[in-house]
């Protein structure tokens, strides 16, 4: 088996004097598909924004392929690709300058792949419009079609199926399933029933921490 | 060093080393303030030009003088804070700020009841008296941004940004309020500005100086163990001094 | 799937220029919140002649003072949208996880933001000096030093709007915490007009506001960023 991408050792997390979890050990391993379960307020969306390196309330030890990630800091964003509740989504912009503007800072693409990218996810007739025009389901989307053309292994994914219908639902599915067979990582969370082979359970309980492969 | 360094972090340790410290610091500071003001203010010689008012100075210079140090020790507690993330630096910032807006609020109005008798004014925009009503902001901005933020590792680091930009800014303001004061009064004479002071004069006050930072020293422990104890309730040392666990055991 | 090496990261001018354009764009696409400080602007001005007096003699005297002040809270109100929307949307997240060092992309945000407010205000100058009944050497010099100084405001209220964001009450907090560090600016802004109507030199003085805005531009944008982790981490 290929080396863990991030391996998190006894992490501990506390938030206005609560703790939400502590003595926390996984590994991220490339070509799987984690899902972080809890129930409301556990510490799911804390946790993934302390992989991504948004949040500091935390103790403990985060590696990045073997070495502290406060070490590799800008290749540890090169490589990570973080999408939270409020995906970074302009209203006042079109789905095709967002998508643009999302990527300018790491990887500047051409129209050509953006416009397909978009069109992909459902968006065809829809790059000009501004996405305050749009629906919260296509904004939604928009924030997928920045999934299509991500090249970053590991995948940090909050409530990515929130406002999206059922056909986007198995559309995403099959992307993450895909995503895993091609050798990337994902980690994800979701209030919704979705089905993906082979994912594997982080559970987050008050107090106690469960991780089965 | 460095295990020197890390104990200094523990918060449990600094309650320990406070609690042996404070008295010696309640007592020379008393003695020490206590002497210079009953010296200062009974039997050192009038002011030639002003009289019995310039007595003020026995607590307008210590608090001028300490207010702005302590701002000068927050900024080096926030580079502690910021780069070695010591919990007891945050603890020490949050501790004295409001001792250091009360201090420069102190001398501001001992200041103003000086200015009375000596300009026949309540305020003069004078160029030491602008610069420590910028110092009360300053320390109003960190108090008031202290507060607005719950979480205490977030309030830390965020207040401690603060503070150094402030503390940056703090000669440039100095200079800068110098040089208005220049361009609009250029004769009127500056307060507290004593050419050739007796020893009469400046050593009570000098003793007051040195009386009040050792209450401040003093007052520091003791709001920075309250802050502790807070911080730290939870903790096994803690409950074990105020016994909460005697029953259990 | 492989790690990729650093050196694949698009260069840090191109990001920021990308980031100074997205945010340029966005306020084209509002243009009501561009004339808001504007407005803004002319009223300040517009309540002195009106609450103090509106004898030449005093305009003239009290003008450029009056000018610069309005600026000063102009740039002020307008600070609280510098990463209001951007933290809203989630933008600003995406900015921070950026492969870039953050103070470059803060850098490139803080100069859209002088772009958009601190330079119409300096454009409108002229005019309201006029009204004030300021000579033009006076209004030249003026704008000059509005020039040198709004990017400064600028540059420092980046750090305030960084600190308060996310929190209640944050257009007060920020106000607070940052117009005492306005205070050297406004005063040699202001101090350099008057030293030039008296018929001094003000080259010193224009250098002094210059060293200012070097100064705001080398330490200012690593507060900001520093702050702007904090806040989000708090988020």
């Amino acid at each position: 088996m290929s080396e863990p991408l991030l391996q998190a050792i006894n992490l501990q997390c506390e938030r206005d004097k609560r703790e939400l979890f502590h003595d926390l050990s996984f590994s991220i391993l490339p070509a799987t598909v984690t899902r972080v379960e809890g129930a409301n307020g556990s510490g799911k969306t804390t946790l993934l924004r302390i992989l991504a390196g948004l949040s500091d309330a935390w103790a403990g030890q985060l590696l990045w392929c073997g070495e502290p990630r406060s070490r590799v800091r800008e290749s540890f964003l090169r490589n990570v690709l973080y999408l939270g509740h409020r995906p970074g989504i302009k209203p006042l912009l079109s789905p095709l300058e967002n998508l643009r503007a999302l990527m300018a800072g790491r990887r500047p693409m051409g129209n050509k792949a953006l416009m397909q990218a978009l069109a992909r996810t459902g968006l065809a007739g829809y790059e000009q419009v501004p996405c305050r025009h749009l629906s919260a389901g296509q904004q939604r989307r928009v924030a997928l079609a920045r999934l299509l053309v991500a090249d970053e292994p590991l995948w940090l994914l909050d409530e990515v199926f929130t406002a999206i219908d059922a056909s986007g639902v198995v559309a995403i599915e099959n992307l993450l399933q895909e995503r895993a067979a091609e050798g990337g990582a994902v980690v994800f969370t979701t209030h919704h029933n979705v089905q993906i082979a082979g994912t594997k359970r982080l559970v987050l309980t008050p107090g106690a921490v469960g991780y089965d492969d | 060093m460095w295990p020197f360094f890390h104990k200094l972090g523990s918060p449990k340790w600094f309650y320990g080393i406070a609690t042996r410290l404070m008295p010696w610091l309640l007592v020379l500071g008393l003695l020490c303030l206590g002497a210079g003001l009953v010296w200062g203010l009974a039997f050192a010689p009038k002011d030639y030009l002003q009289g019995n008012s310039y007595r003020i100075i026995f607590i307008h210079v210590p608090s001028a003088f300490l207010a702005q140090s302590i701002y000068i020790m927050m900024a080096s507690a926030a580079v502690v804070t910021l780069v070695w993330r010591m919990k007891l630096a945050d603890v020490f910032v949050k501790a004295t700020a409001p001792v250091g807006l009360v201090l420069t609020f102190i001398s501001l109005f001992t200041g103003a009841v000086w200015g009375k008798p000596t300009w026949g004014t309540w305020w003069i925009w004078d160029a030491r008296l602008t610069s420590m009503l910028i110092l009360l902001f300053l320390y109003g901005g960190v108090i008031a941004l202290d507060r607005a933020i719950n979480d205490e590792k977030s309030a830390a680091r965020a207040v401690a940004i603060l503070v150094l930009v402030g503390v940056v800014n703090i000669p440039i303001i100095k200079y800068s309020v110098d040089w208005w004061n220049t361009l609009h009064q250029p004769a009127t004479f500056k307060l507290t500005e004593k050419p050739s002071m007796p020893a009469e004069m400046w050593v009570p006050l000098l003793l007051s100086v040195i009386g009040l930072y050792l209450l401040f020293g003093w007052l520091a422990c003791l709001r920075m163990q309250t802050e502790i104890l807070i911080r730290e309730q939870r903790t096994r040392w803690v409950q074990d001094l105020f016994h909460v666990n005697e029953g259990v055991r | 799937m492989m790690i990729k090496p650093l050196d694949q990261a698009v260069g840090s001018i191109e990001a920021m220029k990308a980031v100074f354009a997205r945010d340029m764009k966005v306020a084209f696409r509002q243009r009501q919140d561009l004339l808001n400080p504007l407005l803004f602007f002319m009223m300040v001005v517009t309540l002195f002649p009106l609450g103090v007096s509106p004898e030449i003699s005093f305009l003239q005297e009290a003008g450029a003072g009056i000018l610069w002040v309005a600026a000063l809270l102009s740039v002020l109100l307008s600070l609280d949208h510098l990463f209001r929307h951007d933290f809203d949307d989630g933008t600003l997240e995406q900015l921070v996880l950026q492969p870039q060092p953050l103070f470059l992309l803060v850098l490139a945000k803080t100069m859209a933001h002088w772009v958009l407010t601190g330079l119409p205000l300096v454009l409108l100058t002229p005019v309201l000096g006029v009204m004030v009944h300021l000579d033009g050497n006076s209004i030249a010099i003026l704008c000059l030093t509005l020039l040198i100084g709004t990017p400064v405001l600028s540059l420092i209220g980046a750090i305030g709007a960084a600190l308060t964001l996310g929190l209640r009450s944050a257009g007060v907090l920020l106000s607070l915490l940052i117009i005492p560090l306005y205070i050297p600016v406004l005063i040699f802004g202001t101090g350099t007009v008057a030293a030039a109507a008296e018929g001094a030199p003000v080259g010193a003085y224009l250098a002094l506001l210059g060293a200012f805005l070097v100064l705001a531009l080398t330490l200012a944008p690593f507060a900001s960023a520093a702050a702007l982790k904090v806040s989000l981490s708090n988020s």
